[in-house]
């Protein structure tokens, strides 16, 4: 079959009232775009909301409308897909501090210039605070499911934690409950390569018709490694040479991988802002569920009532299996019904994003139930 | 109903309606499904193999992948009414130590074993002088996930040992009930339900 594109607008919804943000401030007049598939039913009790990852969006099954490419997850959504559209009502919103429609430091501050770096800095629990803003002024007061992948499964468990009675069902692939070390440090790898560039001008950039491109493509080819596995690019590109035949003795692109990565940092810029990119690793790295619930994870899901599946990946060594494992036992100790299953897929982190058929069978089993 | 395997029949027999449980090497969930169906059981799951996990999901049963070695740690004490294992007993590192885990997670607990003290498993071993490969046991030595074959005899003493109580026992020879008299040498199977002392 071929992919035809899907025609469809993102809607925009104005909240009414101030966001509370985490960091003390709250946020007025914020926008959250977001895109829905499938019908919703009467007793609005079919909806599942998809939460995306770092530079994801709400196109989760739409052309996006820079790139023109699908959706990032026609493979997993759609009419008879695993999370199937005939059957559920599927809501994907861009997080708030992104740049696809929703508020972030690009969109305008109460002066009406872009609020740069005076944007309040924001957490995973103030996205999720932003979708439940969105299900209310939808009138939809409990989610058959919440998923998500890496940032997305992070949104997914903080709104079980924190708007337990909001969510039916939990599936969350390839996430962890906290930031690592080593999570922070490649972040901060990226955001340090951002505010180098002398574009970045203190974030204060958009007048200036030229952003931090530079700084922001490094970002993401630093990242764009994390995301894939040593057995994964080993197959893809080895030592292999890009369109010659002899190494050049210079610092061109020799190998495949060196081309590969900065084309994927150069197409990066044109969909995403660099300040975006700033306050949502921020976010993500702020993430410590327990922490919020005075240390202890299990207490986190104390109100749940929810049922849970977790899903990882034995090649993700972003988060890797312990950091599920260690969501699991706290679900156990909580006494929560849980499901986890570590699959084998060659492709490390972006795995949940990947070709896995067996991955297909347990999201497809889960959300049916 | 649920077709199940003679050892789970009787586990699903004995199970008291609207439990909890831990199926520990719950494979496919073949047993979880039928305590759930049938006995409206809130029935959870271990289980090493992630393509039986994956089938368990798809059932709408809850089934962490995990290893009875060392997973069972991360359970609450007396967090079930009963723990179940069923045919996996032989194949742990530290059998003994699993049974304590069954003990401190369910009130109660069932396992059943294959019982290597069997009269088949004897002869094959007397007359031809090499580890059994029987209708029960079908996989030669060298590639048997059993790491740990005992007999009747060798868990009841290892229950008395430990001081566990035993509740009930069923013995089994082939898909029929047979009696405790011998059951060493005349029984395939074993399946008892066991607690602790409080």
């Amino acid at each position: 079959m071929a992919t035809a594109p899907i025609a469809h607008e993102s809607q925009v919804l104005e909240l009414a009232d101030p966001l509370p943000l985490d960091g003390g401030q709250s946020l007025s007049g914020v926008r959250i775009a977001y895109e829905a598939h499938g019908t919703l039913n009467p007793a609005k009790d079919n909806a599942i909301l998809i939460c995306h990852a770092l530079t994801g969006d709400q196109h989760v099954i739409s052309h996006h409308p820079k790139t023109g490419k699908p959706g990032w997850w026609v493979r997993m959504v759609g009419p008879g897909k695993p999370i199937d559209t005939d059957k559920f009502h599927v809501i994907c919103a861009n997080v708030i501090g992104s740049c696809m429609g929703s508020t972030g430091p690009a969109s305008p501050a109460p002066d009406g210039k872009p609020w740069g770096m005076r944007f309040p800095v924001i957490t995973i629990r103030d996205m999720v605070r932003g979708h439940v803003a969105l299900l209310d002024a939808l009138g939809i007061e409990q989610l058959h499911a919440v998923v998500g992948g890496s940032m997305g499964g992070m949104q997914a468990l903080s709104l079980a934690a924190n708007f337990p009675e909001r969510a039916r069902s939990v599936l969350v692939l390839a996430s962890t409950a906290r930031h690592s070390a080593q999570n922070i440090a490649f972040h901060e790898v990226g955001r340090q390569a951002i505010m180098a560039d002398p574009e970045w001008r203190e974030g204060d950039y958009y007048a200036h018709g030229k952003g931090p491109e530079k700084g922001l493509s490094v970002a993401r080819m630093a990242a764009h490694i994390t995301y894939l596995s040593e057995e994964g690019l080993t197959a893809k590109f080895g030592r292999r040479l890009q369109d010659r035949e002899e190494k050049t003795f210079g610092f061109d692109a020799d190998f495949q991988v060196e081309s590969y990565l900065r084309y994927q940092g150069l197409s990066f810029t044109d969909r995403f802002d660099a300040n975006s990119y700033l306050y949502i690793t921020r976010a993500m790295d702020y993430f410590d569920l327990a922490e919020e619930h005075g240390g202890m994870l299990a207490r986190a899901f104390a109100k749940s009532k929810a049922r849970f599946c977790l899903v990882s990946f034995d090649t993700d060594w972003l988060y890797p299996t312990a950091e599920s494992r260690n969501v699991v036992h706290a679900l156990n100790a909580a006494g929560l019904p849980v499901s986890f299953v570590e699959l084998s897929a060659p492709f490390g982190h972006d795995s949940f994003l990947l070709d896995v058929p067996a991955l297909d069978r347990v999201v497809e089993g889960f959300l049916n139930q | 109903m649920h077709a199940l395997r003679p050892d789970l029949a009787v586990i699903a027999a004995n199970v008291a309606p609207g439990s909890s449980l831990l199926d520990v090497g719950c494979g496919d969930g073949t047993l979880m499904q039928a305590l759930r169906d049938d006995k409206g059981c809130d029935a959870r799951g271990m289980e090493l193999d992630p393509a039986n996990v994956g089938k368990c999901v798809a059932k709408g049963l809850s089934v962490i992948q995990g290893d009875a070695d060392k997973d069972l740690a991360f359970y609450p004490d007396q967090s079930v009414d009963y723990a179940i294992l069923s045919q996996t007993l032989q194949t742990t590192m530290r059998p003994d130590k699993v049974l304590q885990d069954l003990l401190r997670i369910g009130r109660k607990a069932f396992v059943s074993f294959p019982n290597f003290g069997h009269w088949r498993v004897r002869l094959s071993l007397f007359w031809n002088g090499r580890m059994p490969v029987t209708r029960l046991l079908p996989v030669p030595w060298y590639e048997t996930p059993n790491i740990h074959h005992l007999t009747i005899n060798d868990f009841r003493a290892l229950l008395k040992e430990r001081g566990i109580t035993v509740e009930g026992r069923w013995y089994l020879s082939g898909d029929t009930k047979c009696s405790a008299a011998a059951a060493n040498f005349r029984a395939e199977h074993a399946v008892y339900l066991l607690s602790r002392k409080p």
